[in-house]
């Protein structure tokens, strides 16, 4: 955190920030560091990096305070839960042994955990398949089939809402976990187009040699194509799982046994029956939110990279 | 037979060799196409029965009454005619176009701001600034919406305790029907992490050179960022208002969180958003007709958006390399 403010990659500079006067004059190997760590970017004047130090900080206290007050909160007795102390004292463990107690939260998280790696990896196993059938095939038809996979990443989801949940009601398969993620053996638009995009980056002649070789279409995909796309496939199944981790609209829509929850429905039970216009044990309430958001920030620092990556690769195509 | 054994179509070297080599050379490519097809059929399925087939299966539905149990029967134009009429449902598309031209523009203009703080900043702690926007992007909506109805409580919540401290008597945002749409935005806010990270990538591809001749032709910060920086990024940035768009008017999870669910609550028209509206009509009273009704005038309404953003962007949004 300190590292913006601490003055030693811009102070020594202040004094001749910019053009051939630099050059000449800066002959100090920091200089030349700083200088090859950037290439063609010249360091600010340090006030104004001070004052982007400065916002960056204020900006950052913003976005952090709710997530701190919530883990500080839930580790609150419950008369003090408001108290807005920053570090709760005492601290009470005791609140998430009895949210443990009061409702099934350890099953709603291995409910989530399942949900998640299924429709996690039915997304990437169906999109790497669909993704390698528009890179690597040519056909008649194929780039207007891929403009419809384009267009359809711009449909309201809501739209397909009541039909799709009819197709399962009619399935018999409403009140189970089913709906929540074979969906995903579907593929989804941008899903395949990510995947597409990094296929179509492998060169071309290496499944040409092993084609002469005799290999067929469904050895190229699984020994050439996929072994050199982990990076994009963990994109996408980090990103879907995270799609799955937080969803709500759906277990509220095709569930109705608790024990088949998974956390964001439970936490919405929880806030129901502990929190607002019930008991008012809003430690339990906030115990609980940690418990269902903690996993995926843990899963976002492992794999922060493929976060960033898919989300940007989402705006590129813009 | 040495090059027709690449996957590429042999279609246009068929009129130079012999008769049975087209023949096979047309069987390879028929092949070839089954082949691709045989891959892409996950997303075929998925677009005739989850995609293409649910829209006209609804479009069709919007024309009748259904409640799941008896048979949908036809009632023409009456769903739509009651949509004119119904003052719950008007009431709630004025609260989603206000909800969306407040949180819209606040949010790409601050993701912009963030963005360039971003790309000021020295590589490594950028991207310890960009973990910090991101994680409200990972927090589940269920508990970002737990979260804000106590930040946002008028008396012990966090954020009138922050205001306090700087001598403003902050608002009920959560009891206040004045007040609710506006804590919406703000928790809206907190989440756009997402927008950050695009916006950021954007920044970072803009070529350097091209800014420093501008500054060497002796423009100052803000017309350099202006039409330098801003032009190089619209893709970026036309990419982020059309989802956020689209994103806006779809709100539901954070918004049913705090306001609905088996609790009513007092404040729930003042909250009261297109799709929770939607929901209700579908999955508490089981106006499936009705709810398709809302559903297809929804999509049309983020078709039409859609489309007045895509033709105000393409005069607008600068693409390298000429027109596509």
């Amino acid at each position: 955190m300190t590292a913006v403010t601490t003055p030693s990659a811009a102070g020594h500079q202040a004094p001749e920030p910019t053009g051939a006067s630099a050059a000449s004059t800066a002959r100090t190997g920091r200089t030349v560091l700083a200088r090859s760590r950037h290439p063609g970017r010249r360091h600010a004047p340090w006030p104004r990096r001070a004052v982007v130090a400065a916002l960056l900080l204020g900006a950052s206290v913003v976005f952090l305070a709710p997530l701190v007050w919530l883990l500080s909160a839930s580790l609150k007795p419950r008369p003090e839960v408001f108290n807005h102390r920053l570090l709760p004292d005492p601290v009470a463990w005791q609140n998430y042994v009895d949210v443990f107690e009061a409702v099934p939260l350890a099953l709603w998280t291995l409910n989530s955990v399942v949900v998640g790696l299924a429709a996690a990896a039915a997304m990437t196993v169906s999109s790497a398949l669909v993704a390698f059938g528009f890179a690597y095939f040519r056909f008649r038809g194929r780039d207007a089939l891929f403009t419809v996979v384009l267009a359809t990443m711009m449909l309201p989801g809501v739209v397909a809402l009541i039909p799709t949940f009819i197709i399962w009601q009619r399935l018999g398969l409403v009140g189970t976990q089913v709906p929540l993620w074979a969906g995903n053996l579907f593929a989804s638009a941008f899903s395949v187009f990510l995947l597409r995009q990094f296929f179509l980056g492998i060169p071309r002649e290496l499944f040409e040699a092993a084609t002469v070789d005799g290999a067929s279409s469904w050895r190229l995909f699984r020994s050439i194509a996929v072994p050199l796309s982990w990076p994009a496939l963990t994109i996408v199944f980090v990103l879907e799982l995270k799609a799955s981790w937080t969803d709500l609209i759906r277990p509220l829509i095709y569930l109705q046994d608790t024990a088949l929850f998974t956390l964001p429905l439970g936490l919405k039970v929880v806030l129901d029956q502990f929190g607002k216009g019930g008991e008012a044990e809003w430690q339990l309430v906030l115990a609980a939110s940690v418990i269902a958001t903690i996993p995926m920030v843990l899963v976002f620092f492992v794999g922060q990279r493929f976060f960033v990556e898919g989300v940007a690769t989402a705006g590129r195509k813009g | 037979m040495t090059s027709t054994t690449t996957p590429r179509p042999p279609v246009h070297q068929v009129p130079e060799v012999a008769d049975d080599t087209a023949r096979a050379a047309r069987r390879r490519q028929r092949r070839h196409t089954l082949e691709a097809l045989a891959f892409i059929s996950p997303w075929l399925i998925g677009l005739a029965v989850f995609t293409a087939g649910p829209m006209l299966a609804s479009l069709w539905l919007s024309f009748t009454q259904y409640d799941l149990i008896e048979s949908p029967t036809w009632v023409g134009m009456d769903n739509y005619a009651e949509a004119l009429v119904d003052p719950t449902l008007h009431i709630a598309m004025r609260n989603t176009v206000l909800f969306t031209v407040l949180s819209v523009p606040a949010s790409v203009v601050l993701s912009l701001a963030l963005a360039v703080l971003l790309r000021q900043a020295h590589r490594r702690t950028a991207g310890f600034f960009r973990t910090v926007f991101y994680l409200p992007a990972v927090t589940p909506p269920v508990a970002v919406g737990v979260l804000f109805l106590l930040i946002l409580n008028g008396q012990v919540g966090l954020l009138n305790r922050v205001l306090g401290w700087i001598g403003i008597d902050g608002p009920n945002w959560t009891t206040d029907p004045a007040w609710i749409l506006p804590g919406i935005v703000v928790m809206s806010l907190w989440s756009l992490g997402t927008s950050v990270v695009i916006l950021y990538a954007a920044l970072l591809n803009e070529p350097v050179d091209l800014r420093e001749a501008a500054v060497l032709d002796g423009a100052g910060p803000w017309t350099t960022f202006r039409h330098v920086t801003v032009p190089t990024i619209s893709p970026a940035l036309f990419f982020v208002t059309v989802v956020n768009t689209i994103a806006a008017l779809q709100v539901f999870t954070e918004v049913y969180t705090m306001y609905f669910g088996s609790q009513a609550s007092s404040a729930s028209d003042a909250a009261l958003l297109y799709v929770v509206y939607l929901f209700q009509q579908a999955f508490q009273y089981l106006n499936m007709g009705y709810a398709s009704a809302m559903a297809w005038i929804l999509f049309l309404v983020v078709l039409a958006i859609t489309l007045v953003q895509l033709k105000v962007g393409n005069r607008l949004v600068y693409y390298e390399g000429g027109d596509r």
